[in-house]
């Protein structure tokens, strides 16, 4: 089996570019970028994709860094006892922009 | 034309000239990414000549516009350095041409912020802090070329060796005039000298590339107008549009 992001040998490495916007923001998923090394890959991921946005800090890390899940996992990993749905914290769903986190 | 005006424009020149030949660069890099930063920084050294033609206008009297300076000056009147309008070869040497820019330029608008010349501190408060990351970038890259395989290192030498010549151009005598400096407005090269050595030294020590003997014989003129052929090219390509439809808005 593959692994998902693997890349043929004449091509510099894959990286995963996070953005960060906003002071108390999580960093959120860009894009991805190739980059020869670690210094390499921040400066295409600001070139790339913060030049023109509000960025207060960004993540790279090398794809093949990445766990991650295969499609045959879907069945064990994501669909157990959907009938106890409060054993999962996504039930306790509230976002970021819930009034519970902001201060008054 | 006034000593401030002649000293404005050549600091708009440099930026011009080094942001078009970047701007050559566009759809032709080595990789999207590495296309996409050249482009950023080829905008990031036409913008900051944008506001000083604009100062520079304004010293002068608002005679001429930005874009007449830009458009309609032949290419004795442009007064960059020589080294800014050099070809730009193959990526290594883009890159060292850059990078020997950048450490200069680093050092010069980073004083330029204390301007006496309040509209030169403004534009050079924007300015140094796009020149920081244009000299993090090309400095990167110079220590990758340069302690990476035998090609690259031999492609970086034949660049350094080629464009050392018009390096001491930076910090001659004589530009601008004294009176600038003395009042503050503009900053001596001369005293930029040692720490770009230095900043330049600290990279190279990184690779396998050295710095060509002392005996180099050295090229200037760019600040009186005594240009390479290479702007006489460029300038005809920037030029054209608007000198064959002077008139023309879009």
């Amino acid at each position: 089996m593959n692994a998902p992001h693997q890349q043929p040998d004449d091509q510099w490495d894959l990286w995963e570019v996070f953005l960060q916007e906003g002071e108390n923001e999580p960093h959120t998923h860009a894009g991805s970028i190739r980059a020869a090394d670690a210094e390499n890959a921040l400066q295409n991921a600001r070139d790339v994709f913060s030049r023109r946005g509000a960025v207060k800090n960004l993540w790279i890390v090398r794809s093949r860094d990445i766990v991650a899940t295969v499609p045959g996992d879907t069945a064990s990993f994501f669909e157990p006892g959907s009938d106890k749905v409060y054993r999962h914290p996504q039930f306790y769903r509230f976002t970021l922009a819930d009034e519970l986190w902001k201060k008054p | 034309m006034s000593p401030l005006v002649a000293y404005l424009l050549s600091l708009a020149d440099d930026r011009l000239i080094l942001g078009h030949r970047l701007s050559e660069w566009c759809g032709h890099a080595p990789i999207l990414e590495e296309d996409i930063a050249l482009a950023n920084i080829a905008l990031d050294c036409i913008g900051q000549s944008a506001l000083l033609y604009g100062i520079a206008a304004e010293a002068e009297g608002n005679v001429r516009t930005a874009d007449q300076l830009v458009y309609f000056r032949e290419g004795v009147e442009y007064r960059n350095l020589l080294l800014v309008e050099q070809t730009n070869g193959d990526f290594a040497r883009t890159i060292v041409r850059q990078f020997l820019y950048d450490a200069f330029g680093i050092l010069l608008f980073e004083r330029l912020q204390r301007s006496t010349h309040a509209p030169l501190a403004a534009v050079a408060q924007k300015a140094y802090k796009e020149l920081k990351y244009h000299f993090r970038h090309s400095s990167h890259w110079v220590v990758r070329l340069g302690d990476g395989t035998e090609e690259s290192i031999s492609r970086t030498q034949r660049a350094v060796n080629d464009l050392w010549r018009y390096t001491d151009e930076m910090f001659g005598a004589g530009f601008p005039e004294a009176e600038l400096i003395t009042s503050g407005t503009a900053v001596d090269p001369q005293l930029l000298r040692q720490e770009w050595r230095t900043s330049v030294e600290g990279i190279f020590a990184q690779t396998s590339l050295t710095i060509p003997d002392a005996n180099t014989v050295m090229l200037t003129g760019g600040r009186t107008g005594r240009h390479t052929e290479n702007l006489g090219h460029l300038l005809a390509e920037m030029q054209i549009v608007a000198r064959s439809y002077p008139e023309i808005a879009w």
